[in-house]
C-alpha cells in the first residue's frame, strides 16, 4: 500500500461520495412509498406519530408517502365485500393515550357493523395529532385514493384559526403538496408564508436529506416492534391532568369577543374538505370539549377555548349544518370532566365509548338510511 | 463514546503522530489520555464526582506505578515532569470553573478549587510517603490487588453502588431519595483495573519490565482504549511506546481501513441494530416467536458490530499513534466450538483471565497434595474463569448464570473434543467441513440463547423470554 494508492482511494470515494450526493438532488419524490410495512411488517392501525421512540415504537415524520405505506389502509386494495370508512381529524382521533382499538376507529371497527348490502364496514383511522384543518384537507386529499365509502371527521374550534393552518410542522415541510391544494381549492393561504419550509438544491442532496432519509430507516426499523408487540404510544400512568383551573384571560388567538371574526377562521379550508369528498358522505363530528367547573370556569370552558369564542363558533356552526344539509352530530358536551385525560379533547377509553354510540348510530343511519 | 469525541481523537492522533520527539511523544500522550479520562466521563448527578472519579483514575494510576516499581528506578528527576503534568491537568481542569463558559473536557464544572488543591495536597504526600518508605514488597502489592478489587467490587455491586452514593449524596447533602448505583458510574474503570491488575501481579511474578511513570501511565489510561480495550499488556504496549515513531503509506492505510470499518460497524450498523434489540423492556412486551428470535438475532449482532467496532477504532487511532493494539475479535460467531468462540471473542480479557487465573488456578489443583482429576480441574477451573467473567460485566445473579452456562460449555466441548477428536479427524475433509458448518451453528445458537441473560436484568424476566422464544408465553 503506497502513498500513491492510497491518494487515489481518497479521490475517488471522495468523487463518488459528491457525485452519489448531488444524483439524490435530481431523484424523483417518492422514496416513501418504499415500505416494509403490510409485506414484512403488519401495517401500522393508525399514522407513525411519537416524541419517545425508544420506548413507543414510532416516531413523527414529515413524509406522507411513507406515513401511508405504512399503515394498513395500504395493505390491499379494497376488497369488494368491504365498505370503508376513513376518520380524518387531530389528537382525538389518533387517540393520544389511547391503545389503538380503544380509539374511536378502533371502536367502530371492532362494533361489528354492516351496510345494508351485506359489505362488513371497516374503519381505518387516519387522524393526525395537529390541529389544523389544511393538514385534515391534505390527508383526505391522499386517502381519496383508497376508496372510501364515508369519511368520518372528528373537528374542534382549534383547528380553525388562521394562525394554526401552517404552523402544524407536517404541514410546513409539505410545502409541495400545499401549493397543489392552495390551486386546487383556491384557499387563501399565502404560498410564501414563512412556516412553509422550502428546501434549495442543498436540502435536496443526499446531505440535506439526511434527517428525512434517517426518519424513513427507522419508521421501517420500528416495524419490527409494532409487529412484535403491537405498541405505538407510551402510556404513563402518571400524566399531567388537563388543566381546570383559568386566570381571566379571554382572548382567543388575538380576539376578544363578544363574536368571533370569521376571517380570522379558515371556513374556505373547510369547505375545501367538503368539496374534496365529492359525492363521498361526510359525517361531521364537533369533538366532545372538557367543561370545567374550576376557577374562572365562568370565562373558559377549558385551557383552549374562552366560552365566548367555542359559543359563537358552535352557533356558527349548527346554522351552517342546518343551512347546507350537513350530516352533523354536536357532541360537545356529551363527555363529563373527569373522564378527560392529558388535554381538553381526549379522552378515557370508557368516554370514547359514549362517543362510539353516538357515531354508530350516525353511520348505521348513512349506511342503512 | 460519541462520534464527535471518536473524530476528535482521529485528528489528534493523525497530528501526535508528527511529533517524533521521544519525551515530547510520551508526556503529549499522557496529557491527551488524561484529559481523555475526563473529557469521557458521562455527567454524575452527585455534585463534584464526574470530576473526581477520573481524579482518582489518575492517582491510581500513579500509586500504582509507585507501588509496582523498584525504588531504584523510579527516580524524581526522570519523573517529575510527568507527575507536574498530571498534577497541572488535575489543577487547570480544576479552574476552568472560572471560565465563563463551559469546555468540552469535564462533564459538569468542575468542584471548588481549595477542595481539589487540598486532594492534590493529600495524594502528593501520599505519594512521596509510598516512594520513601516502600519498595514493590509482597505485602504492599497485595494490599494494592486487594484495593483496586475493592473498588471493582463497590463498583460492580449495585447494592453497594448504591450504599456508596447514599454516602457521598450525605456529605455532599443532596437528596438521598434519588440514589441510584447509576450515580457512580466511572467510565473505563474496569479496563483501567485489569491493566492495574495485570502490572501488580507482573510485579509480584517478576516479569513487569522497568518503566517511566509517564510510560506506565499511558498504558493505563491510553486514550483509544480506555473506554472499551483491547486490554493490552504492558511489555508490549512499551515496547511500541519506545520504538521511533515512523509512519508509513501502510501505516495510513489500515488505520484508515480500521477506521473506516469501526465507525461504520458501530455507527450505521450496530446504532441501527439497537433499536430492534433486545432489552429488558421489550423483552416482556414481544408476543410472538418469530419476531422474539429476530430481537434476539439484532441483539448478538449488535454487541458484536457495537464491541468491535469500538477496538477497530482504537486500533485504528492507536495505529496513527505508532501502536499496534492486540485484536479483540476474529469472526466469533463463525467457529465451530465453544472454546473457539471464546479463543476469538474479545480476545484479551479471555487472555487476562488464562493468565491471571485459568492458568494458575489448574497448576495449582494439579499440584496439590492430592490432585483432583482432570475432568474435575477442567470443570472447576472453565466454571470459575466464565463466571468471573460474568461478574466483570456486573455482579448480578444474570451475569452468575451466564458464566455458569458458559463454563458449563466449554466443559462439556472439552470432553466432547477429547472423545471424538480421533474420529474427527479420520473424516473426510468435506464431512469435516458439513460437521464444522453444524458445529458453528449449533455454537452460535448457544451463545445468542445465553445473551438472554446477559442483555436482560433479571433471571424472571429472561425466563419469560425464553418462554416467548420456545412459544410458551
Amino acid at each position: 500500500m503506497d502513498a500513491r494508492f492510497l491518494r487515489n482511494v481518497l479521490l475517488k470515494s471522495l468523487t463518488l461520495f459528491l457525485v452519489f450526493d448531488f444524483l439524490v438532488a435530481f431523484l424523483p419524490a417518492g422514496i416513501g412509498k418504499v415500505s416494509l410495512y403490510n409485506s414484512l411488517f403488519e401495517g401500522r392501525l393508525r399514522f407513525p406519530f411519537g416524541e419517545d421512540s425508544a420506548r413507543s415504537y414510532n416516531l413523527s415524520l414529515f413524509d406522507l408517502d411513507a406515513m401511508f405505506a405504512a399503515h394498513i389502509i395500504n395493505s390491499a386494495p379494497k376488497p369488494a365485500d368491504e365498505y370503508r370508512v376513513i376518520l380524518i381529524g387531530d389528537s382525538s382521533t389518533w387517540g393520544t393515550l389511547l391503545r389503538p382499538d380503544e380509539t374511536l376507529s378502533g371502536q367502530l371497527d371492532s362494533a361489528g357493523l354492516t351496510a345494508c348490502d351485506g359489505r362488513t364496514v371497516r374503519v381505518y383511522n387516519l387522524g393526525y395529532p395537529t390541529v389544523s384543518l389544511t393538514k385534515d384537507l391534505m390527508v383526505l386529499d391522499y386517502a381519496l385514493r383508497y376508496d372510501p365509502d364515508l369519511i368520518l371527521w372528528p373537528l374542534t374550534l382549534e383547528s380553525f384559526p388562521l394562525d394554526k393552518q401552517l404552523s402544524s410542522p407536517i404541514v410546513a415541510n409539505n410545502a409541495a403538496r400545499v401549493d397543489d391544494l392552495i390551486t386546487r381549492y383556491s384557499l387563501s393561504l399565502d404560498p410564501a408564508d414563512p412556516d412553509l419550509v422550502r428546501p434549495g438544491f442543498w436540502g435536496l442532496t443526499l446531505i440535506g436529506q439526511r434527517r428525512a432519509l434517517a426518519d424513513l430507516i427507522r419508521l421501517q426499523l420500528y416495524g419490527v416492534l409494532w409487529s412484535a408487540t403491537g405498541i405505538d404510544q407510551t402510556y404513563p400512568a402518571d400524566y399531567t391532568r388537563a388543566q381546570t383551573d383559568f386566570d381571566t384571560d379571554i382572548t382567543y388567538h388575538g380576539q376578544t369577543g363578544p363574536t368571533l371574526d370569521e376571517n380570522q377562521l379558515s371556513f374556505d379550508i373547510f369547505d375545501a374538505v367538503l368539496s374534496a369528498a365529492g359525492d363521498i358522505p361526510v359525517i361531521l363530528v364537533n369533538e366532545p370539549i372538557l367543561i370545567s367547573a374550576g376557577e374562572n370556569s365562568h370565562l373558559r370552558y377549558n385551557f383552549l377555548y374562552p366560552r365566548w369564542a367555542y359559543d359563537d363558533w358552535r352557533q356558527m356552526m349548527q346554522s351552517m349544518a342546518a343551512a347546507r344539509g350537513w350530516n352533523y352530530l354536536d357532541l360537545w358536551n356529551l363527555i363529563p370532566a373527569e373522564q378527560f385525560t392529558n388535554s381538553a379533547i381526549h379522552v378515557t377509553p370508557a368516554a370514547e365509548t359514549f362517543v362510539v354510540e353516538q357515531v354508530k348510530l350516525s353511520i348505521q343511519e348513512q349506511i342503512c338510511p | 463514546m460519541t462520534l464527535v469525541y471518536i473524530l476528535a481523537f482521529i485528528a489528534i492522533a493523525g497530528l501526535l503522530g508528527f511529533v517524533t520527539h521521544d519525551r515530547w511523544r510520551v508526556n503529549l500522550l499522557l496529557a491527551v489520555s488524561a484529559l481523555a479520562v475526563y473529557a469521557l466521563q458521562p455527567a454524575l448527578p452527585v455534585r463534584g464526582l464526574d470530576y473526581y472519579l477520573p481524579t482518582i483514575t489518575l492517582a491510581l494510576a500513579a500509586l500504582t506505578w509507585v507501588l509496582t516499581t523498584p525504588r531504584e528506578t523510579r527516580s524524581w528527576k526522570a519523573n517529575w515532569p510527568a507527575a507536574a503534568l498530571l498534577g497541572g491537568i488535575v489543577l487547570a481542569l480544576a479552574l476552568t470553573r472560572y471560565l465563563g463558559f463551559s469546555l468540552p473536557l469535564t462533564a459538569s464544572r468542575p468542584p471548588q478549587t481549595l477542595v481539589v488543591l487540598a486532594i492534590l495536597a493529600v495524594a502528593v504526600v501520599l505519594g512521596l510517603l509510598v516512594t520513601r518508605f516502600t519498595s514493590p514488597g509482597k505485602t504492599a502489592l497485595t494490599l494494592a490487588f486487594i484495593f483496586v478489587l475493592l473498588f471493582f467490587v463497590f463498583l460492580k455491586v449495585p447494592a453497594l453502588s448504591l450504599q456508596l452514593s447514599l454516602f457521598l449524596r450525605t456529605l455532599n447533602e443532596q437528596s438521598l431519595a434519588t440514589a441510584s448505583p447509576l450515580d457512580v458510574r466511572w467510565l473505563g474503570f474496569s479496563y483501567v483495573a485489569f491493566r492495574l491488575l495485570h502490572t501488580i501481579r507482573d510485579r509480584q511474578s517478576g516479569r513487569l519490565p522497568p518503566v517511566s511513570l509517564a510510560e506506565y501511565v499511558v498504558y493505563i489510561i491510553f486514550f483509544p482504549a480506555l473506554s472499551a480495550g483491547p486490554i493490552d499488556r504492558i511489555e508490549r504496549f512499551v515496547s511500541d511506546l519506545r520504538r521511533p515513531l515512523q509512519r508509513t503509506s501502510e501505516d495510513w492505510g489500515e488505520a484508515g481501513k480500521r477506521l473506516v470499518i469501526g465507525l461504520f460497524k458501530k455507527f450505521a450498523l450496530a446504532d441501527t441494530l439497537a433499536i430492534i434489540a433486545l432489552n429488558g423492556t421489550n423483552a416482556l412486551q414481544v408476543n410472538t416467536t418469530g419476531w422474539a428470535w429476530v430481537i434476539l438475532y439484532a441483539y448478538a449482532f449488535q454487541l458484536y458490530l457495537d464491541f468491535s467496532g469500538y477496538t477497530d477504532i482504537a486500533i485504528g487511532i492507536g495505529r496513527l499513534l505508532g501502536f499496534k493494539l492486540p485484536e479483540n475479535f476474529n469472526a466469533p460467531y463463525l467457529k465451530p466450538n465453544l472454546t473457539q468462540f471464546w479463543n476469538n471473542w474479545h480476545m484479551t480479557l479471555t487472555q487476562w483471565f488464562r493468565a491471571y487465573f485459568f492458568n494458575p488456578v489448574t497448576r495449582a489443583l494439579r499440584s496439590g497434595k492430592k490432585p483432583l482429576s482432570i475432568p474435575v480441574i477442567i470443570l472447576i477451573t472453565q466454571i470459575g474463569t466464565m463466571v468471573l467473567i460474568g461478574l466483570w460485566h456486573g455482579v448480578t445473579l444474570n451475569f452468575v448464570i451466564w458464566g455458569l452456562c458458559h463454563g458449563i460449555g466449554l466443559f462439556v466441548h472439552n470432553r466432547w473434543s477429547e472423545r471424538t477428536k480421533a474420529r474427527f479427524a479420520a473424516l473426510s475433509p468435506n464431512w469435516q467441513k458439513t460437521l464444522n458448518v453444524g458445529g458453528a451453528l449449533l455454537t452460535f445458537h448457544f451463545v445468542i440463547l445465553t445473551w438472554v441473560f446477559f442483555a436482560l436484568p433479571e433471571p424472571s424476566v429472561s425466563f419469560h423470554f425464553f418462554q416467548t422464544l420456545f412459544g410458551g408465553a
